[in-house]
């Protein structure tokens, strides 16, 4: 299978061992992986900020790109974040205007994964034949879990991995606070949500805090450190494609 | 003009900041949402199955109703009146609080009773009736408790959820100038006396409405603590204020939402109690108010007709579902909000009836985390709607944004430009990547430049600022297919 990664702004820039820990779990299920580096951003800073028409010209261009390498053969487009993965799934609403347009991300939507989605619902593979020693706990990313109902996909891969225990905490699928620009035109309230959750996590002994997606995971991170707690923050691919490693 | 009542929205900034320092408040909401939200998964486990359906055939009853309001609210009309009951129609708030004034003036009224209303909070009904010399004495616990303290409620269902037990305790001996125990039945009872006086004295009775039913032009109020029914029956009249968006075809209707808004609000699979009330007084009765008045309110709803997406906004049957389950309003409470409808719906509600001008913050007070969309018992698209505000606020709002919103466009429109030009091209990509990486290096590191990028220190106020990995995917890439060739 032709694989496109799409791999956001976010892992590009801040956290490219996502983006390679992707590839090498995509290898591992057979997958031919592509990368096309015109890519940019999916547009949803501007999008959620309000900025429509900003956002539109960088979601077209998006779309083009991607619908281009389906046209060509390509098979999948699969994304290690839920919240990317779901500004696609809404591009052909966006692109509402331009009929021709959104028809293209209607389809190219058909295609794209968040990766877990991609590993469990089309793959049909959990085991990774992973092996992590150490503790940890998941959090639901909003956009993951409410618009594409990624909930049970990376508790069936993380149940497979060796030496790993998952705890789960009551306050899973409460937002971490991030919110895009939310962060810091509201950086108390932003701050508080994420301490609300920080408080459980600290409290449950775990190693990491895992989750699918890089904006939540700085948040939590940036607030972890700010508290000095021990929990490290981690992509759900970091952890799927460790073989042999361990807190 | 439209407008809702001691609006403050243009301080939300600095109101949630207050709230946020307020350890007692957060600790009390907390406790609140875990409470309520477990209560409401309990009562919605025993109908798990049918739950999702029913979603849907509420949300179609309020799509259909909205789209044919005008009809639906005659034949009301029509019904009601043939039950005797007085139907006045108000185009804004001013406008029903006159027409609430003179219906007591004519009943020669002294002494005004209330069960909880938040329409009637809207409109500033109290304010207006105490300045033309009645006494208004809230009768449900929680709306007397927020009428003692001089506040206005901070959740539509729960008014006095920012308060804890002791907070009421200093309140009450405080307001009766007595000692009073600390127990929650004893201070019940002392609330109760003086509003079993309060309810003697009442030459008039005020409610709201859950539910006006189009076929019978009869309306459904519920209740907890039966003081409404009180409310009710022993005053002479009964005036009953509802937004106009409160009505239903028929009177089979009630019995899906009947078993939704208890389970939504709190947790309960029906309400204590459920008034249906079908007109005054009439021979053979022996009690019940010699006069029924409905006043209908618009105050700006039909402004929302208009568009087919925001409609939605007034499907909501008030069960406070989405405040409850809200992760900003957890931390902040509903006084931040500024407006007596708080939380996700008031973000949606308050903007679009007082005006962007009055509440352009609210709109971006939310994380879009979507949970309010999830437990909606009338699948009301709340974060669809944010966003759809937030675009006109950004996009064509000028001149209609209050003074913290215009600081944040003036910052942000140009910096979404240049960005969308950036990621336009690859080119440009790379090299503002390459820059952002090495500030956010030297960030991590350092704040002594926070003070020239905004964002950066804002960020830092609460978070440490992000270590980049060191170079970016694309250029391992690269490497990696170089090395393979």
């Amino acid at each position: 299978m032709r694989v496109q990664l799409f791999v956001t702004c976010l892992v590009d820039q801040f956290r490219p061992s996502v983006g390679e820990a992707t590839v090498e779990i995509l290898e591992r299920c057979g997958c031919t992986v592509e990368f096309d580096d015109r890519q940019t951003c999916c547009g949803q800073p501007a999008f959620n900020s309000g900025h429509h028409e900003e956002a539109k010209a960088v979601v077209a261009r998006t779309i083009d790109l991607l619908a281009e390498w389906l046209d060509e053969g390509g098979d999948a487009i699969v994304c290690p974040s839920g919240s990317c993965s779901a500004m696609i799934a809404h591009s052909s609403e966006l692109l509402a205007d331009d009929p021709v347009r959104s028809e293209k991300a209607r389809r190219v939507a058909e295609r794209t994964w968040e990766l877990t989605q991609f590993l469990i619902d089309e793959m049909k593979i959990d085991d990774l034949e992973s092996s992590w020693k150490g503790t940890i706990t998941l959090h639901d990313a909003c956009h993951g879990l409410r618009d594409l109902g990624i909930r049970d996909q990376p508790r069936r891969l993380l149940a497979k991995v060796k030496g790993l225990e998952v705890k789960e905490c009551a306050s899973c699928d409460r937002c971490c606070g991030f919110g895009g620009t939310f962060s810091v035109n509201y950086p108390l309230i932003s701050g508080a949500m994420a301490d609300d959750k920080i408080e459980e996590i600290d409290a449950s002994g775990v190693d990491a805090v895992v989750s699918g997606d890089v904006s939540c995971l700085m948040q939590l991170e940036g607030r972890l450190q700010a508290t000095n707690s021990r929990v490290k923050a981690l992509h759900l691919a970091q952890l799927l494609v460790e073989r042999d490693a361990g807190s | 003009m439209s407008t809702i009542h001691d609006i403050r929205s243009s301080h939300f900034k600095s109101d949630a900041r207050e709230a946020i320092a307020n350890v007692e408040l957060r600790g009390a909401l907390a406790r609140a949402q875990e409470k309520s939200n477990s209560k409401r998964d309990r009562a919605i486990q025993r109908i798990a199955d049918d739950w999702e359906s029913m979603r849907d055939q509420a949300s179609a009853i309020k799509t259909w109703t909205l789209e044919n309001l005008g009809e639906q609210l005659e034949l009301f009309e029509r019904n009601a009146v043939k039950n005797g009951i007085q139907v006045h129609w108000a185009e804004d708030a001013e406008n029903a609080c006159r027409l609430v004034n003179e219906i007591c003036a004519d009943a020669e009224a002294r002494s005004v009773i209330k069960s909880k209303s938040m329409v009637t909070e809207e409109i500033g009904l109290n304010h207006t009736l105490e300045a033309a010399g009645l006494e208004v004495v809230e009768s449900d616990l929680g709306e007397w408790i927020v009428q003692i303290a001089g506040e206005t409620p901070s959740h539509i269902v729960a008014p006095a959820i920012h308060h804890t037990r002791e907070s009421i305790h200093r309140l009450f001996e405080e307001t009766l100038g007595r000692k009073i125990p600390t127990d929650a039945e004893s201070m019940t009872m002392v609330a109760r006396e003086v509003l079993r006086q309060a309810f003697l004295r009442a030459d008039v009775g005020i409610t709201g409405v859950n539910y006006l039913v189009a076929e019978t032009g009869s309306f459904l109020v519920l209740e907890n603590e039966g003081n409404q029914r009180l409310t009710t029956s022993l005053p002479r009249v009964h005036i009953a204020v509802s937004g106009i968006e409160k009505i239903v075809p028929r009177l089979a209707d009630l019995d899906l939402f009947l078993r939704m808004i208890g389970r939504s609000g709190t947790g309960q699979v029906v309400t204590t109690y459920q008034n249906l009330f079908c007109g005054p007084r009439r021979s053979p009765d022996e009690d019940g108010p010699r006069d029924m008045h409905m006043v209908l309110v618009d105050n700006g709803r039909t402004k929302l007709l208009a568009s087919e997406k925001r409609r939605q906004t007034l499907q909501c049957i008030r069960c406070g579902a989405c405040l409850n389950i809200c992760p900003v309003y957890r931390q902040i409470g509903g006084h931040a909000y500024g407006s007596v409808y708080p939380g996700p719906i008031g973000s949606i509600f308050t903007p679009q009836v007082a005006g962007l001008h009055k509440a352009s913050q609210l709109p971006f007070a939310s994380s879009l985390c979507g949970a309010c969309k999830d437990v909606c018992p009338v699948k009301i698209d709340i974060p669809g709607i944010l966003l759809d505000l937030r675009e006109e606020i950004a996009e064509h709002g000028e001149g209609q944004r209050d003074q913290e919103t215009e600081l944040k466009m003036k910052r942000e429109s140009p910096a979404f430009r240049r960005w969308s030009s950036l990621m336009q091209s690859p080119r440009k990509y790379r090299m503002s990547g390459a820059l952002v990486r090495t500030m956010a290096l030297i960030a991590s590191h350092t704040s002594l430049f926070d003070r020239f990028i905004p964002p950066l220190s804002a960020w830092r106020s609460t978070r440490s600022v992000p270590r980049p990995e060191g170079g970016s995917f694309r250029a391992r890439w690269r490497r990696r297919t170089e090395a393979n060739r």
